[in-house]
């Protein structure tokens, strides 16, 4: 399977992301910078954490506008798996991937920590490692990861099963306490916990390498499948 | 103010006749040095690089005779003071390269920048070595934290520190704050990078090879933080405000980008040399460049971006605008380096060239505006042997019976008072806001003993923390300079690590004072005796004098950062009780030594008398107990003794471990000071029964005391016992309450 890592200036989750893919899985994973307009070889996008050009204007507001983002729209739109963290959820949010908006937190500070969040949701590709209801530690360390949706948008999540991640402590005022959401075909998932940081015990904890298993058994189910046809 | 010189510079004859050098904290006999090397007078803009160069900042003038005392030589020491940081060896090819550096006197009055732009510098040090920065560490000091202009500067200083170190994404991992009114009107704010490099990887600011081409990168230079090392070599006083403009600003993101392109240059194998514009910018860059390789350097002012217009020659090289670069490339790979650059969005400008004849050339519309020789700049500045006297306070406490406090009974209550004393209560309104997780290696964050990060692709591990008890060495320099460096050991070798070599911060008051002078010099030598014993050395570091507020100078506070190393990841060992049934072994002697203590300013309200005593051959072989008996695999926790001593430490463990502990000590020591006397040379370690035998005979092997004083429960409650008596007896939760709540208490 094909891993590849958005690097805008300003991404510093990137060899994280990197890491991650290579520790938990072992699988080919390559860094992409973000001038790149083909993302066909790719299986799995990863849009890592940062500070994307600065967090000039708005965090993610100009990386939208990167060469490499209307890839990215096409790859979203083949059934692709995309991965978005801290700021590559934000990123993901600006370019409409995903619903939603990242307002600054409500203690108006940064904040880094360990949170625990549940698994509301786990039939995407991302989650289906987790049991549903399923209680994980994943740190957080963000200064805008509230998470916004109006009323109406957030009924529409429910019935959609778009809420993926909820924290059990909202850390940062985030509406009805969402960490990670899917888009509404479940490929595109952006979330402010970092389960990158979270896939050895030594770094605290472990719990964020299942996400990485699941897209891996995702991609290998449907890949048998396309074999076998 | 800068706007009017440009329009109207005053001659050589009005600086000479005026004495207008004097603004620049040029003194008559500096002035007439100048004249000597130019064989003339110099114009405004010479007098402004001499000016800068022959600051303290720059120069070292006061301090050199104490620096010259530090052991700067070791095996494992690959680069030492002198250079951008210093380096020292991890072994396989792999070495550390750390440096600590202040930003005090612009974060006293502009906090969010004055801290932001410290940390951004010392980042730029470590990258021009050619070194991946994998972490930041702070060491700060407060006046007390119930005063309102204390709680601006606080904040905004940590937030400053957040907003760089978190959006460059280097992780904030470790560091101490104190608070005493000491440091009201004065904070300190020191940062320390620790990086890695390969050893055939190592860059140095070296412009060698005449007639190659210097270049510029970074954004446009503009008026921002002129005359900022002047103004660190200053007392501040009521006039400081006005010298805001002295303080630079950052940005975070062209530093990232800055950071990216230089190692990716660096990576190429084209440099030559390179080296960050810090502290007097393109004046200290182009200078000293030229005079490690022996060379001149030629500068066509023209050239260099600026920010604003109609910038003059005095204005381009006073200039201290952040995250820019100087380099030197063989012309021919002049393409190479600007295609590494464009990538990354900068532009990296010819700017000048090495040249032969010794001397710091400053073109400007076509007119030599400026020539000096390079060695007046660098190695020329007159250095002073300031006198020094032992001051009357040092003299007077002496006779200060710190026994003779009144007994406290209320054990309970002391033990709260302490630890929300906002120097040992958690930090975590602090640490919560750095990202101190990017990167992926810290294996022990904020909140422990030293912090770890990991070397990725080995078993390795590099622990790193900064330690200093300004108290301690204001009581007594040469024992509270030894005790800074033993303390930082010991916070080395409780997590697993040996110690490898320190980096210093001298923060101090202002030099021309005799008994400020006598604490410098007593405290380096202090320092020097306990990096001998433990063979540590000083690969570098900062000074930082004219540290003085209304009421006079800061606590003596030589800031120390050690660098250890964890030979493997098993070893990592942090301070939490980890399991219910644990044995609890002081090692170590507790003697009655309150002088400086936290218990003698929290519950007496004074700072006074002598503080501990250190044996440095005892400190030593207890790092060996300590650290032989992790690689054992005997330990389960280790906490170093410090603030608030024994008690304090077992609450700490106890909260941070989410378990209890029932302790009983037999003591010939009145009850309050057997347990929050500060004695050094102590740990409290945690061991499973079957461990405990062997770690009495490490200890006993290495002339160590040992004490089995009590076991962990797994009841969340505090029980001592001491000479048969219950002294304290309380549930865990509360002392966590009291810790965890201090800081955010007093800053809501």
């Amino acid at each position: 399977m094909n891993f590849g890592v958005l690097v805008f200036p300003g991404s510093n989750c990137d060899i994280d992301m990197f890491k991650a893919v290579r520790d938990v899985l072992g699988e080919n994973v390559e860094y992409v910078w973000h001038t790149e307009t083909d993302l066909s070889k790719f299986d799995c996008i990863l849009v890592p954490g940062g500070f994307s050009y600065g967090d000039y204007l708005r965090c993610g507001a100009i990386a939208r506008f990167a060469n490499v983002m209307e890839a990215l729209q096409k790859a979203a739109a083949e059934g692709k798996y995309i991965l978005g963290v801290c700021n590559g959820f934000q990123v993901l949010t600006e370019s409409h991937l995903l619903p939603g908006a990242l307002l600054r937190n409500n203690n108006l500070k940064f904040n880094c920590y360990q949170t625990v969040l549940t698994v509301e949701n786990n039939e995407t590709p991302f989650t289906t490692e987790y049991a549903k209801g399923q209680e994980i530690t994943i740190p957080i360390a963000h200064g805008e990861g509230s998470f916004y949706v109006n009323d109406e948008q957030l009924a529409e999540l429910e019935a959609n099963k778009q809420i993926i991640f909820r924290y059990k402590n909202n850390p940062n005022g985030s509406v009805s306490d969402i960490a990670g959401v899917s888009n509404k075909a479940g490929n595109v998932v952006g979330m402010m916990p970092h389960p990158e940081r979270a896939v050895k015990d030594i770094l605290g904890s472990a719990d964020g390498a299942a996400m990485f298993k699941s897209v891996l058994n995702a991609w290998r189910e449907q890949h048998e499948q396309k074999v076998s046809r | 103010m800068s706007k009017k010189l440009a329009a109207k510079e005053p001659t050589v004859e009005q600086i000479r006749d005026q004495k207008l050098y004097k603004q620049m904290a040029m003194t008559d006999e500096e002035y007439a040095l100048v004249c000597k090397f130019l064989g003339r007078n110099p114009n405004y803009t010479e007098v402004g690089v001499f000016s800068v160069m022959w600051s303290e900042h720059c120069s070292y003038k006061n301090s050199k005779p104490i620096l010259k005392r530090f052991p700067i030589d070791g095996p494992k020491v690959l680069v030492g003071p002198g250079e951008g940081a210093g380096i020292v060896d991890i072994g396989d090819g792999q070495a550390v390269a750390f440096k600590i550096e202040s930003h005090n006197h612009p974060s006293a009055v502009e906090p969010f920048q004055g801290a932001a732009t410290g940390v951004g510098g010392i980042l730029r040090d470590i990258f021009s070595m050619g070194a991946r920065p994998i972490a930041v560490l702070n060491s700060l000091r407060f006046g007390r934290l119930e005063n309102d202009r204390v709680k601006y500067l606080f904040e905004h200083v940590v937030s400053g520190i957040a907003g760089y170190g978190n959006c460059i994404g280097v992780p904030t991992v470790g560091g101490e704050v104190m608070f005493d009114e000491s440091y009201e009107g004065n904070p300190l704010v020191n940062a320390m990078c620790v990086g890695l490099i390969n050893h055939d990887e190592i860059m140095r600011g070296v412009a060698s090879g005449i007639g190659n081409p210097v270049f510029y990168v970074g954004p446009e230079t503009g008026r921002d933080g002129i005359h900022g090392a002047t103004f660190a070599s200053e007392d501040l006083t009521e006039e400081s405000e006005a010298k805001r403009s002295a303080v630079q600003v950052g940005d975070p993101f062209m530093e990232k980008l800055v950071m990216e392109a230089c190692l990716e240059l660096i990576k190429s194998g084209i440099v030559i040399g390179i080296q960050d514009m810090g502290a007097a910018g393109l004046t200290c860059s182009s200078s000293e460049m030229a005079s490690k390789a022996g060379n001149g350097m030629e500068l066509h002012l023209d050239r260099v971006p600026q920010r604003e217009d109609g910038m003059t020659a005095y204005e381009m090289m006073l200039s201290e605008s952040q995250e820019r670069m100087l380099f030197v490339v063989e012309p021919d790979k002049e393409e190479q380096a600007k295609a590494i650059f464009e990538k990354w969005g900068l532009h990296c400008i010819n700017v000048g060239n090495v040249t032969d004849d010794g001397r710091l050339k400053l073109i400007h519309h076509g007119e030599v505006v400026g020539d000096m020789p390079v060695t007046a700049l660098v190695d020329e500045c007159p250095v002073y042997n300031k006198p020094s006297a032992v001051p009357a306070y040092y003299t007077a406490n002496a006779s200060v019976d710190t026994n003779a406090y009144a007994e406290v009974t209320d054990l309970n209550n002391a033990l709260i008072k302490v630890l929300s004393s906002p120097t040992v209560a958690s930090k975590e309104w602090i640490y919560n806001q750095y990202d101190y997780m990017v990167r992926t290696a810290t294996a022990v964050p904020p909140g422990s003993d030293a912090a770890v990060v990991l070397v990725d692709g080995t078993r390795k591990a590099i622990a790193m923390t900064t330690d200093c008890n300004g108290r301690y060495v204001y009581l007594d320099p040469e024992v509270g300079g030894r005790i800074a460096v033993s303390e930082a050991a010991r916070n080395i070798v409780c997590s697993g690590g040996e110690p490898l070599a320190i980096t210093d911060n001298l923060n101090f008051g202002s030099p021309e004072k005799p008994e400020i002078f006598w604490q410098l010099e007593k405290s380096a030598d202090g320092i020097s005796e306990a990096c001998r014993v433990f063979g540590t050395p000083v690969t570098g570091g900062n000074v930082s004098l004219y540290n003085e507020n209304a009421k006079g100078a800061i606590y003596p506070t030589p800031v120390i950062g050690m660098v250890g190393l964890v030979a493997d990841i098993d070893h990592i060992t942090t301070q939490q009780f980890k399991t219910a049934g644990d044995q609890i072994i002081l090692l170590g002697e507790t003697k009655a030594e309150l002088g400086g203590s936290e218990f003698q300013y929290v519950i007496h309200g004074v700072t006074e008398g002598r503080p501990p005593q250190i044996d440095l051959a005892v400190e030593k072989a207890l790092h060996a107990t300590v650290l032989d008996s992790i690689r054992a695999g005997n330990v389960k926790s280790a906490h170093d003794l410090s603030e608030g001593g024994l008690a304090v430490a077992l609450a700490e463990s106890s909260i941070s471990g989410r378990l209890g502990a029932k302790v009983t000590i037999d003591s010939a020591l009145r009850t309050d000071i057997a347990l929050f006397s500060e004695s050094q040379s102590r740990v409290l370690l945690s061991a499973s029964p079957a461990n405990v035998e062997a770690i009495l005979a490490t200890a006993k092997a290495n002339g160590i005391a040992a004490t089995v004083i009590g076991e962990v429960t797994a009841e969340a409650n505090i029980q001592v016992t001491v000479n048969g008596t219950t002294a304290i007896d309380t549930s865990v939760a509360a002392l966590e309450t009291a810790w965890r709540e201090a800081i955010p208490c007093l800053m809501q």
